[in-house]
């Protein structure tokens, strides 16, 4: 029974998850893994960045970005540990070890923007 | 349910012939073309998850400082991270474009009474991602 | 050169060999012959102990679904034509267990198809004095697509899932279970949807989306089912935020 009724939540995390990182993660790792790194370009004003970063509003924003994309990453990976490896019968380690983590790091996530310097 | 019992009953007896049961081979994704795409999909969660551990350190080395952030920036640079933040890119774009372009299916969105167009559902996913991405250009690199 | 095809045919023979062997065939290849066709060739003239099924030879009774040249395909609408020069190899449909030659084993698809209940469903039935039920054609539009399948399986040999899961309900019985649910004249998505949600349900279909690829009627069942998970979901959110509620 709490197998039954934790599957749709599942499964709506990792669609709001899904559309979420379309969105929005790919201009982030262009800018922020490889435009900035590489000097592509002028990094902004770092005043500016530190500005934004610290915003609470855009702090919430990346809480609900990083929670929402985890969860997501978390059921596909659990899915293709099943059918890439085959080790179905592993289930409740599969889902401790996939949902477990996306837990972890989501605290993570939100201990660290509630604590930004 | 009798057809359940039927069933069972003409399994394995002395006298009726072995089915031949073949399991799937551990490379079953690479038979054809669109399973090695379905599993490229799938292995795009990995690099979501990095990116947002990524995201998050970044973020925390901005809080910490300029100087702090210019050493993330440099940390950045490095080969291994440069080559996995570009991997993770065309993973997330790999995972969008299939995201956007499935979306209709899980979507049927109804307009007085008739359905509408996949093709207008997906355009309107891409046209949400062109303007989520100028935004958020506008808010990082701004000011 | 067009004059004769090799079709190399997988065999079967429990009671001779407990593997698979191939067997070469050379048959004529008329522009007009389907796969079909070649394998009733070899049956009538060349080997008679060649085992298959087949029946209507126009693509609605769904029983000749084989493996051809590695992908599922229906053999009486799969022209020789196309493989020119071949060989074609003919080899039973994947996933399924093989009980003799090309034929295989359908009892588990049988089963599950019965369990979604795919027949109109009603609280109550109206009277037949009271006349038939009305449907629109905006109505009928909404689930016909579904309607159109021929339960030949061709999508649960496609199916990834199904292949390392043959407890997966599969796409068939779910797009036939939409194609009800869908139905304005049905009243029984909530019994259906006790059975779809079950652990071999819905939720293990990943949408590789090759069982819409393959489908020769054009069902779509990948979109059936994506459809229905996100039905199913918001009901099962219901149940799990307000569980009397939904009782």
């Amino acid at each position: 029974m709490a197998r039954r009724s934790l599957e749709p939540v599942l499964w709506l995390l990792f669609s709001a998850g899904g559309v979420v990182s379309a969105l929005v993660l790919p201009v982030l790792v262009l800018l922020l893994g490889i435009a900035f790194p590489l000097g592509w370009l002028d990094t902004p004003n770092y005043e500016h960045l530190s500005a934004v970063v610290r915003h609470p509003i855009t702090r919430l924003a990346l809480f609900g970005i990083c929670v929402l994309s985890l969860f997501h990453a978390a059921h596909r990976f659990r899915f293709t540990l099943y059918d890439g490896l085959q080790i179905k019968h592993l289930n409740e380690m599969i889902g401790l070890f996939c949902y477990g983590g996306a837990i972890a790091l989501s605290i993570w996530a939100g201990y660290l923007l509630w604590r930004l310097a | 349910m009798s057809d359940h019992s039927i069933a069972e009953r003409s399994t394995y007896t002395e006298y009726h012939p072995r089915w031949l049961r073949r399991r799937p081979s551990t490379y079953w994704w690479l038979e054809r073309r669109a399973y090695l795409s379905f599993i490229t999909r799938e292995l795009s969660s990995i690099f979501i998850a990095w990116f947002v551990v990524y995201l998050l350190l970044f973020v925390r080395a901005v809080s910490l400082g300029h100087a702090r952030y210019l050493e993330f920036v440099v940390w950045s640079r490095h080969p291994v991270v440069m080559v996995l933040n570009v991997v993770t890119l065309f993973f997330v774009v790999f995972h969008a474009v299939t995201w956007f372009n499935l979306a209709p299916k899980a979507m049927v969105v109804h307009l007085r009474g008739k359905r509408l167009p996949a093709s207008l559902i997906s355009a309107s996913n891409y046209g949400a991602w062109v303007v989520t991405t100028a935004v958020l250009l506008w808010l990082v690199l701004g000011g | 050169m067009a004059d004769t095809i090799t079709i190399q045919v997988a065999r079967y023979r429990p009671e001779e060999e407990g593997v698979q062997t191939l067997q070469d065939y050379e048959v004529p290849c008329p522009k007009d012959w389907v796969v079909l066709d070649g394998l009733n060739y070899i049956k009538d003239r060349l080997d008679g102990s060649l085992s298959f099924r087949w029946s209507c030879r126009m693509g609605v009774c769904g029983s000749c679904g084989m493996t051809v040249n590695g992908e599922p395909k229906l053999t009486c609408e799969t022209f020789l034509s196309e493989y020119a020069g071949g060989p074609v190899r003919v080899e039973p449909l994947r996933n399924f267990p093989i009980i003799r030659d090309l034929v295989v084993e359908i009892g588990d698809f049988m089963r599950k198809l019965v369990r979604v209940k795919p027949w109109i469903v009603r609280d109550h039935e109206k009277p037949v004095a009271e006349g038939e039920y009305l449907q629109t054609p905006d109505q009928l539009d909404e689930f016909k697509q579904f309607s159109m399948c021929i339960n030949c399986m061709l999508c649960y040999s496609a199916c990834p899932i199904y292949g390392l899961e043959p407890a997966f309900i599969g796409p068939a019985a779910i797009a036939l279970a939409q194609r009800y649910n869908l139905d304005s004249r049905d009243e029984g998505s909530h019994e259906r949807l006790e059975i779809l949600s079950e652990h071999d349900g819905i939720w293990g279909c990943t949408f590789v989306g090759e069982c819409t690829q393959v489908c020769p009627k054009h069902v779509d069942p990948a979109g059936a089912i994506q459809r229905y998970k996100l039905t199913a979901a918001l009901e099962g959110l219901k149940s799990f935020v307000l569980p009397r509620s939904a009782r």
